[in-house]
């Protein structure tokens, strides 16, 4: 029942360079990875390569043990993807954002659940206003709430504190470490300092 | 079979075998072609209805052929590539579209050509010429998109993907175009298709045809090897190639 | 953000059966609001289809016989046109707010969500299109008793072009300013649909069976159908992660 992402001798070639080589990693339960290294050192290109986004890559991906390419529908149904930008339509409102999320999982889901998951983010009074009248950080806030909505194991985060304020970093921190703390698992690219947690661990790219 | 593949998916196993390759491909392509054209030109039999202006078909009939084959063996090496990821199949690709753009060129300019002494106009909306056109446009767009990409990666198989749906394409619009032609215009003389040949004439063009085709083998060689070296510029077994022409 | 969620990250065996139906209607729903919020983008396609057709009897001549004559091709090739023009924004906006690589990543196979976007397109593009060109067919002196077959051909065409353009579409979101490069590619595709679309109505004019040409725009759009979703799906991909 444990959950384990693994990584063998992975390497990635983008226009004819190498961005990484030889890259062993293990993601387990309560553990969040955290990948560090300057910009254009591949930390995107590795965290999609997670997220089984991509399919050109040397070396071998594993899910609790078995090559991706025989469980990607079940890796799929554990993860929770948010990549650079939020992946929230302006033309419609919070609340409809979520429930497409939630449709795409193949979860009907409540309004109840939704309201609830948007004011945990402090979107209260804005979950039917156009999300594009909301400022970038709220726009981002939105996509946040799907880390409550979703109840899945393991997350991948590209750059999740982006626009978001002091307030909003700390509190997903505590919700990163919560995850953590209750047999979830994160791997996470920041610019931001995250504060010393023993779950924590770094990889270096680049 | 297996490492047979990947053998000449290996950039480098394909730069080595084609070197040993290429010098018959073009012996044959240049023996073909001579063959033909003095037998075609100067000694089959004119004929009888169009005289002489008929020997355009030693040209027009090669490159029509050529034209559709190219684009189904772009296709087919889309095909391996996106398949088994084998980087050559995709250099040959991206080589093959520009001849096959070239060889619909002449199909349609030498078909224009022979278009005025048989139609007594440059232009005719003939069902063949017609199909030749639209295959025109196909390959232009499958240059224009792999070339409208910034990385080679992302033009290369989008390139791949709009190659296949094309060829899926060509006999569904050649089938249509065929239909349209019958219900416009169903007693024009069409240049091609005509009655039997004697054998003095179809013999060369046969020889023709054949030569046309070691002519793009040995042209599609030749460019794939360039396009190799273009793209594995910073790979080992290149600089120490470029080392040892020194 | 309260820290609020204790409850155990369960793993999933599977994605949940049925889920499928729940997204396809999902999108399907999503994307005809986002577009009915625009209502602009919902009009413009059949103003554009109506303005074409204003042009050729200014351009060529205002006599009711020879606009007879050329009626079928110019309602076809005019429709091909809209339906072409709107198709640039099918999947430009998801590829611009990330929404597209979320849809890469759900538990759902990105055919059916395609489709689903596809679907959505044709119901508010093609299908007014088809309803709009008898009103447009009048003002072309388009002969009687051809009307009825130009809505059918229309309706079964405009489908195999949305799904055809969309893969198109696909192919180009990631170019800016894709647009032009997207008629390169997509309109020596849709000369089979023009050739039997035109076909039904003038076999109509003339009183013969249409049956053979409706047929043959039932198998592009059955084969498109088959066919469609799966390029569109890879080619979304390759727009995506490249």
């Amino acid at each position: 029942m444990s959950l384990c992402l693994e990584a063998r001798q992975l390497a990635c070639e983008r226009e004819g360079r190498w961005l990484f080589e030889g890259l062993d990693l293990v993601v387990r339960s309560g553990e969040i990875l955290r990948v560090e290294g300057p910009n254009g050192s591949g930390k995107t290109t590795l965290l999609k390569l997670l997220a089984g986004q991509l399919s050109d890559y040397h070396g071998e991906l594993f899910w609790k043990g078995v090559p991706f390419g025989k469980v990607r529908e079940q890796f799929v149904a554990n993860l929770l993807y948010l990549g650079h930008s939020p992946g929230i339509k302006a033309g419609l409102s919070p609340l409809e954002n979520l429930a497409w999320y939630q449709a795409l999982c193949g979860e009907r889901g409540s309004e109840a659940q939704r309201l609830s998951a948007l004011e945990q983010v402090g979107l209260e009074g804005f979950e039917d206003v156009p999300a594009g009248q909301l400022s970038a950080g709220q726009q981002r806030r939105v996509a946040l709430a799907r880390l409550t909505l979703t109840r899945r194991a393991l997350w991948v985060l590209d750059e999740p504190f982006t626009a978001i304020d002091r307030q909003g970093v700390a509190a997903l921190e505590a919700q990163l470490a919560a995850h953590a703390a209750a047999g979830g698992s994160v791997v996470v690219t920041t610019h931001h300092a995250l504060s010393a947690s023993s779950a924590v661990r770094c990889i270096q790219l680049g | 079979m297996w490492t047979f593949i990947h053998k000449w998916g290996s950039p480098k196993w394909f730069y080595a075998m084609s070197a040993r390759l290429q010098p018959w491909c073009w012996a044959a392509a240049l023996m073909l072609i001579a063959l033909g054209t003095v037998w075609g030109l100067g000694f089959a039999p004119a004929d009888y209805q169009q005289g002489n202006s008929f020997r355009i078909i030693y040209v027009h009939v090669p490159a029509a052929f050529l034209a559709q084959s190219v684009f189904v063996s772009m296709a087919a090496a889309s095909l391996v590539f996106m398949v088994w990821k084998i980087k050559v199949a995709d250099m040959a690709a991206t080589v093959m579209a520009p001849f096959g753009a070239v060889m619909t060129f002449v199909a349609l300019f030498s078909g224009a050509v022979w278009g005025v002494p048989t139609w007594g106009t440059w232009w005719m909306w003939d069902a063949r010429l017609t199909s030749m056109l639209i295959l025109l446009f196909l390959y232009l767009g499958v240059i224009a998109l792999r070339g409208a990409f910034a990385s080679r990666d992302g033009g290369s198989k989008a390139a791949s993907v709009l190659a296949m749906v094309g060829v899926i394409n060509i006999p569904i619009i050649k089938y249509s175009v065929d239909w349209w032609f019958t219900l416009h215009q169903p007693s024009t003389f069409s240049v091609t298709s005509r009655p039997a040949m004697p054998v003095e004439m179809w013999l060369p063009l046969l020889i023709m045809v054949l030569g046309f085709y070691c002519f793009f083998i040995a042209l599609t060689l030749m460019r794939t090897r360039s396009e190799i070296l273009r793209r594995e510029i910073n790979k080992r077994w290149v600089i120490d190639l470029a080392r040892e022409m020194r | 953000m309260t820290q609020g969620q204790k409850a155990t990250p369960a793993i999933a065996e599977t994605a949940r059966p049925g889920g499928l139906w729940i997204a396809f209607t999902a999108t399907l729903k999503r994307d005809m609001t986002l577009m009915f919020r625009r209502r602009g983008e919902l009009i413009n396609p059949l103003v554009f289809f109506a303005l074409v057709i204003t042009l050729f009897p200014i351009g060529i001549s205002p006599e009711r016989e020879v606009l007879a004559l050329i009626a079928p091709g110019l309602l076809w090739v005019a429709a091909l046109l809209a339906a072409l023009l709107s198709l640039d924004s099918l999947f430009r906006t998801d590829y611009d707010d990330g929404s597209l690589e979320q849809m890469l990543l759900a538990p759902q196979p990105l055919a059916a969500l395609g489709l689903a976007k596809v679907v959505a397109h044709w119901l508010l593009t093609g299908l007014p299109l088809a309803l709009v060109a008898p009103l447009l067919g009048v003002m072309l002196a388009l002969p009687a008793g051809s009307y009825g077959v130009l809505v059918l051909a229309l309706l079964l065409g405009s489908a195999s072009l949305s799904l055809m353009g969309a893969i198109g579409a696909a192919l180009t979101v990631g170019i800016a300013r894709g647009g032009v490069l997207l008629s390169l590619l997509i309109l020596p595709l849709y000369i089979p649909v023009l050739i039997f679309g035109v076909g039904a109505v003038q076999a109509a004019i003339i009183g013969e069976g249409v049956a053979a040409h409706l047929a043959m725009l039932g198998a592009l759009l059955a084969a498109s159908l088959l066919l469609a979703p799966w390029a569109i799906a890879a080619s979304l991909r390759i727009s995506i992660n490249g």
